[in-house]
């Protein structure tokens, strides 16, 4: 049993968009040192589940609650969220035309590093601190001076989520379908990014609707949602038991 | 996207993209000014107060005659109730009491006017490799290091001075580019200028200073139309930058200039413009109705002419710096960030005309609109058949900000020879919610995040602003689109 102090609680959430009621009575608790992973057919909730979190403009909680180390974050900005710690990985990230990545990157580095009063880096330093974790999801420096995600390949826009989650050290990660749309290989690097990213004093929240990602990264839990619902979590097994019986099994 | 956070998102950027209007004010000053109205009686008075030789004069009503048969356009994608030209007064000006012989003589308050829109004219403050003339209204203030630039030849003044000073120059070249009928406005512009100003760089010099001037619009009911004329002769080089203002009134002020550029042999020229007339309020009412009819003359060989444009004022802006390359080997360049909110309307572009062999030319333009805006490119690259081996590259790229704003493109190629080469390049791209919140999930704020947007897309053309003014282009933007988010 991890009794590490919690990092993510999340009592009876209600939420919607469009006056449509999404998640209806979420429940989670969320350790440091656990890696969840959330499974579940297509329009149980997920994404939404995601951009809650972080406090997308689109989304409104109706009741419940979300604690984040213990402190409510509802009335939080997103950038707020984001400076306390909590990143997530698109599941379709966006296109940011006339923007370097390598700006990008720095300014939301730099963000933090000013929330945190730490000195901002300029852009020689900065290049320092990039390159080094370039290389842990086997990119190139090249794809520095590319506007950000633009032109770039399903793989190489994971790739780019999961170097801003290596690069801003949050202590919370929701990975939204991060392993969706990838080969192989790109699979394998992205995984061993994240292996090598995690430790004792973060969380990760892995999204996927495949067995797949969960034999490179190993998950502590795994949760079903269906129909705005956790109803049933498990250990890695369940992923291998709905792989094989898919969702109906379980109704 | 969702209705509620569509709000969400406009409100933001609204609050983003309003700034208020730093130069609203208005100055109190005793003004010589004459009825409204508009009639070959006030054209003669116009003539007249200037103390004007008999060839303008006569250029003046051979231009109100043809005005008067002519119609207003229709074409640009603008819409405005129609102007009633009998209700504006065509000569406003400070009431000066004697000839000024320095600027200690020029009214503090119009000093203190200039000096509060960043634009010292004293010996102390001025900027120190800039010269300015700053035109009040209809009339020209002041113009600083004229002296110094007479040292090498260089005359700048304001054109009511040229009038008188230097007749055959301005009787040879005014009207030379823009012809009196070549459209309505430049017709009217013809007929009631009353200043702008004058710059004749001699033959090998290449001028020592940052030639500039500054517009500003005061009286209420007062329309502006001045007048720019530079002629560059053989081997020489300037660059030339204006920038203007006006008070906040609820009415509509309409400016119509005039610009005239004539490039001799080898010769040089940079024209750059920071437009910031007062827009209207975010009803749309009031603002300046701008109809501005540019125009360089590459005359002699291996001239060039630049025009750069960063617009982010008026209600209405009608305005297309072309480029008549004539001379063979002439290169032509036109560089534009228009920028557009609220209910502002820009209609705007440039016009490449090829007529001398392996003459070259450049467009780079890139439109941001926000809000209710509406912004329009409108490009016309002309390669005559006798322009051999000639080169046009245009390239237009409009930013959307927020799903209320609108922007179009209008190029129109016209080749009449098989030597040609043509590019154009198109792109159009949107600073919607996604992006926003994408900035926000990375812990960067939603100014920095359209800060760095704006500027990433704005950078091709800033890089080819004067370096003095580059950096206020940067601040116009920002300031345009900074603001506290809730």
């Amino acid at each position: 049993m991890n009794l590490n102090p919690l990092i993510l609680e999340i009592k009876n959430l209600k939420a919607q968009i469009n006056e449509n009621e999404i998640l209806k009575d979420l429940n989670l608790e969320i350790r440091k040192g656990e890696i969840h992973a959330i499974m579940g057919p297509n329009g149980s909730g997920k994404s939404t589940f995601s951009k809650v979190i972080a406090g997308h403009p689109a989304y409104q909680v109706l009741s419940g609650e979300i604690l984040f180390k213990g402190s409510n974050i509802l009335n939080l900005d997103p950038e707020e969220r984001a400076h306390l710690g909590i990143f997530l990985a698109f599941q379709y990230p966006i296109e940011i035309p006339g923007v370097s990545n390598e700006d990008f990157l720095r300014l939301a580095y730099n963000s933090k590093q000013k929330f945190l009063n730490k000195p901002e880096l300029d852009p020689i330093e900065f290049f320092r601190v990039i390159n080094e974790k370039l290389q842990l999801v086997d990119m190139s420096p090249v794809f520095l001076s590319r506007n950000v995600n633009e032109g770039f390949s399903g793989g190489e826009k994971k790739r780019n989520e999961i170097l801003q989650m290596i690069l801003l050290d949050s202590e919370l990660s929701i990975l939204d379908e991060t392993d969706s749309g990838l080969d192989i290989d790109a699979l394998k690097i992205i995984s061993n990014g994240i292996n090598k990213f995690m430790n004792q004093d973060k969380a990760i929240i892995l999204i996927t609707h495949y067995q797949r990602l969960l034999e490179y990264v190993r998950p502590n839990f795994v949760h079903v949602m269906q129909d705005g619902k956790i109803i049933k979590t498990g250990g890695p097994d369940l992923a291998k038991e709905l792989e094989l019986k898919g969702y109906e099994w379980l109704k | 996207m969702n209705n509620q956070s569509n709000k969400i998102l406009n409100s933001n950027i609204t609050k983003l993209v309003n700034q208020p209007y730093k130069y609203g004010f208005s100055t109190v000053i005793e003004k010589d000014i004459i009825e409204k109205g508009l009639n070959e009686s006030i054209i003669r008075l116009i003539s007249k107060k200037k103390k004007e030789p008999k060839f303008l004069l006569e250029f003046r009503l051979k231009a109100y005659k043809k005005w008067k048969e002519m119609k207003s356009p229709e074409w640009g994608q603008l819409k405005f109730s129609e102007i009633n030209y009998q209700n504006i007064i065509y000569y406003s000006a400070p009431k000066i009491k004697k000839k000024l012989n320095s600027l200690d003589e020029v009214d503090p308050e119009l000093l203190k006017t200039f000096e509060k829109l960043g634009i010292s004219l004293t010996e102390q403050k001025r900027l120190t490799n800039v010269a300015v003339d700053a035109v009040f209204d209809s009339v020209s203030i002041a113009t600083t290091f004229k002296e110094e630039l007479a040292e090498h030849g260089v005359i700048f003044s304001s054109i009511s001075e040229a009038v008188h000073d230097y007749p055959e120059l301005i009787e040879k070249y005014l009207g030379s580019v823009v012809p009196i009928g070549d459209n309505y406005f430049s017709a009217l512009n013809s007929a009631v200028f009353t200043d702008g100003s004058f710059c004749f760089i001699p033959k090998d010099v290449k001028c020592p200073l940052e030639l500039s001037t500054y517009f500003r619009i005061n009286d209420q009911k007062s329309g502006q139309f001045e007048r720019t004329l530079i002629v560059a002769e053989k081997n020489s080089q300037v660059s030339y930058l204006e920038g203007c203002t006006a008070p906040q009134y609820d009415n509509n002020q309409l400016h119509a200039a005039v610009v005239e550029l004539v490039a001799l042999e080898n010769a040089d020229i940079k024209y750059s413009t920071v437009q910031n007339w007062y827009t209207g309020n975010e009803y749309g009412q009031g603002g300046i109705y701008n109809f501005v009819t540019k125009r360089g003359l590459c005359a002699g060989s291996n001239s060039k002419i630049s025009w750069t444009q960063v617009e982010t004022g008026s209600n209405i802006t009608w305005k297309y710096p072309s480029c008549l390359l004539v001379g063979n080997k002439t290169k032509g360049e036109f560089y534009s960030v228009a920028l557009t909110n609220n209910y502002q309307q820009a209609d705007t572009g440039s016009k490449m005309i090829h007529v001398g062999k392996k003459t070259r030319s450049r467009i780079v333009s890139k439109g941001i609109s926000a809000g209710t805006s509406k912004n329009t490119y409108r490009g016309f690259v002309n390669i005559s058949n006798k322009a051999i081996g000639a080169r046009n590259y245009s390239q237009c790229d409009s930013l959307l900000i927020g799903n209320l704003s609108n922007a179009n493109t209008f190029p129109f190629i016209s080749v009449q020879n098989p030597t040609a080469r043509i590019e154009h390049e198109a792109s159009t791209s949107k600073i919607g919610e996604e992006q926003i919140f994408y900035f926000l999930q990375r812990g960067i704020s939603i100014e920095k995040g359209i800060e760095l947007m704006i500027s990433g897309f704005c950078r091709q053309v800033f890089t080819e602003l004067p370096l003095e003014f580059a950096a206020e282009a940067d601040r116009l933007l920002t300031l345009k689109l900074e603001g506290s988010v809730g």
